[in-house]
């Protein structure tokens, strides 16, 4: 009896699952692809979601422990995410860069890494024209390379000049599986989200031995990255645009 | 008023001359987009910073002229203008020919191409090249149900010629609002976020699509030795005139915009006084070559008398349109992305510093394959469908035009 009723149950389950998919994939497959970027990535192997909504990851850049000769944080994205780019490079893919501003009128200068600033209301993700170019329900913003066109419209759109077209063939022996980037398409930090959702921290924040740079949940009143933005002020570059940024910075020029 | 007749384009040596050189554009074009597809956009002129190029000048300035062909049917049928009736069917036709060389450039240039299918059902409608893509799609459907109700021979569907005109005139509107807010929505650049793009790209479409239209109809009429009326054409070069004139007050406009708020002075400064290529494409190329010596040879006497000076000004208007664009695009990218408004940035992925393109071949083969397209197109379709007035001699399309000594026939004006 136990096994029928079981083997009743899962063939009623499959037949639910055939439907839904069937429909979905029949009307609105467009939707369906929307949906899961929408709701983040596909639920995770224990039912629960991968991507949890209730959080916003962000970061904290303390621009006054970061100093011009340092570069460690740009390196080791590279080497996480298999990038490369010549200095001054045009068509290189460059995830985070230093930026250095100096203030003409006073003399003072200073540096300041500079990637996906992961705002609230991304401009990259309003004009994609396909929704490739996608926000998780958890504050990160990233490419969906399935979808991916490769008009450029994002970076047209993006006021931090975050985001690269790959111009040419990654070599093989530089290719991440999480972070791919196919010719033609458009790449972009996407806060080292494979590592997130195993609970590590982005590879440029565990790089950064000066401790400039912090990582973690906005929306946790405890988390230590809520705890110092509600001590010091900060700020975020372009504010007046109101995108409500996910990269906060202690200082800028 | 005589009734029209149409017939199909004559010709044989000349017409397959004249698609065997445009096929050969065309095909060279095709060559391009393979060769950029194989390698990747590093063969091309583009950069992470100039990330749309010569391509996009010849897509956005075919798109936008598209909808302004259309215009002599719109005013024909919407305004119920006698002399513009005849050249409905032609103007619907090019008008759809113009925006598939648009659209061929642009979907050529996309860096996944192979997923034009993903493009056409996947739409995040807050995009508003999204929302573009739903409108050029349209605008085909529109513009060929009003050609087929122009030429239906049915009373039961030539009645609704008005309405037909009607939505496709405001469908061309209301595209050519899409394809301006495209850029006018740029937020974080310097050279767009302007409202003022919209109506400047509808008074750039009527400017560059009537010059289009007068162009090819007179090349074509020209071809075949059919009678075409100065008096026509001289209205048709006063109405360019005014279109040009009204196309240069808005980018003035926009500029002077510009010019009004501090943090856009910098970039005014560089496009208007830089004296660069987009000082020089601007100043030169749309303000004089595009707009004073246009305006001047549209209005000049000869005008009445002679088509050169409306073929010349009509030639010289898309001259400029195309060099107009090119700032636009080009130099709105060209300009540094402010992100920290009076202060100089440098970094390793050339912060702070003007970008340099220069425009490969592969990517001006592509942009001119496009232009060619069009024209094959229009070529063709009046081969197969009878489009063409027969005479648009002046008598013959309005007798008020009519002037006996104005009527004369391109051959003999030749």
């Amino acid at each position: 009896m136990t096994d029928t009723s079981l083997s009743g149950k899962a063939r009623r389950d499959f037949i639910k699952a055939a439907l839904a998919t069937g429909g979905v994939l029949t009307l609105a497959p467009g939707l369906m692809l929307l949906t899961t970027g929408a709701g983040g990535e596909a639920a995770a192997a224990d039912g629960k979601p991968a991507v949890d909504p209730k959080k916003r990851w962000g970061m904290l850049i303390d621009t006054t422990k970061c100093t011009d000769d340092c570069d460690k944080c740009v390196s080791a994205c590279k080497e996480e995410n298999g990038w490369q780019a010549e200095d001054g490079s045009l068509t290189d893919v460059q995830w985070i860069r230093k930026v250095n501003v100096k203030d003409p009128a006073t003399g003072f200068a200073m540096s300041l890494p500079v990637m996906c600033q992961h705002c609230a209301n991304p401009p990259c993700v309003d004009v994609c024209p396909t929704g490739a170019s996608m926000q998780r329900v958890d504050g990160i913003v990233r490419v969906d390379m399935h979808i991916c066109i490769g008009c450029r419209y994002c970076m047209m759109a993006c006021p931090y000049k975050a985001r690269s077209f790959v111009h040419e063939d990654i070599p093989e022996e530089r290719k991440k599986p999480h972070a791919p980037m196919g010719k033609g398409c458009v790449t972009s930090c996407d806060m080292c989200a494979h590592r997130v959702d195993v609970g590590q921290i982005p590879a440029c924040v565990e790089a950064c031995d000066k401790g400039a740079m912090m990582f973690g949940d906005l929306n946790d009143p405890n988390a230590g990255i809520s705890k110092r933005l509600a001590e010091i002020p900060t700020y975020e570059i372009r504010a007046d645009l109101g995108l409500d940024l996910g990269v906060r910075y202690t200082r800028l020029p | 008023m005589k009734r029209i007749h149409y017939s199909l384009l004559e010709g044989r040596a000349g017409y397959y001359a004249a698609l065997l050189v445009l096929g050969a554009i065309i095909g060279t074009g095709l060559l391009a987009f393979w060769y950029m597809e194989h390698y990747g956009h590093i063969v091309t002129g583009m950069t992470n910073q100039i990330v749309w190029g010569m391509p996009h000048v010849f897509a956005v300035f075919l798109i936008v002229a598209a909808s302004g062909v259309l215009n002599v049917a719109s005013i024909g049928s919407v305004f119920d203008r006698k002399a513009y009736k005849p050249l409905s069917r032609l103007s619907a036709v090019m008008a759809a020919a113009v925006l598939a060389g648009g659209l061929m450039i642009l979907v050529l240039d996309l860096g996944r191409p192979d997923r034009l299918i993903v493009a056409m059902t996947y739409y995040n409608f807050k995009s508003i090249f999204a929302w573009n893509m739903i409108l050029y799609n349209g605008f085909f459907a529109v513009v060929l149900l009003y050609l087929f109700v122009q030429m239906s021979r049915s009373f039961a569907v030539q009645k609704y010629k008005k309405h037909a005109g009607m939505a496709a005139f405001l469908w061309r509107l209301i595209l050519t609002t899409g394809t301006g807010s495209i850029f006018g929505w740029l937020v974080a650049r310097q050279g767009y976020d302007l409202a003022v793009f919209a109506p400047m790209f509808i008074a750039m479409s009527f400017s560059f699509g009537l010059a289009i239209f007068l162009l090819l109809m007179m090349a074509l009429y020209r071809a075949v030795g059919r009678p075409l009326g100065h008096g026509l054409v001289n209205r048709l070069g006063r109405l360019l005139g005014v279109f040009v004139a009204v196309a240069a007050y808005f980018v003035a406009v926009a500029h002077l915009t510009n010019l009004y708020a501090p943090e856009h002075q910098a970039y005014e400064k560089f496009i208007l006084a830089g004296g660069n290529i987009y000082t020089w494409l601007l100043w030169g190329g749309f303000g004089l070559i595009g707009t004073a010596l246009p305006l001047f040879l549209l209005f000049s006497n000869a005008a009445r008398r002679s088509f050169a000076p409306v073929a010349w000004a009509s030639l010289l208007v898309i001259l400029g349109g195309l060099a107009l664009m090119y700032v636009i695009i080009i130099g709105g990218q060209a300009f540094p992305l402010v992100m920290f408004p009076g202060k100089e940035v440098s970094s390793g992925f050339v912060d702070g510093v003007i970008n340099s393109y220069t425009p490969s071949l592969p990517e001006i083969a592509l942009g001119l394959a496009g232009a060619a397209l069009a024209v094959a197109i229009t070529v063709f379709a009046a081969r197969v469908l009878p489009i063409l007035p027969r005479s648009l001699a002046d008598d013959d399309v309005d007798p008020h035009l009519a002037r006996a000594a104005d009527v004369v026939e391109l051959k003999k004006a030749a």
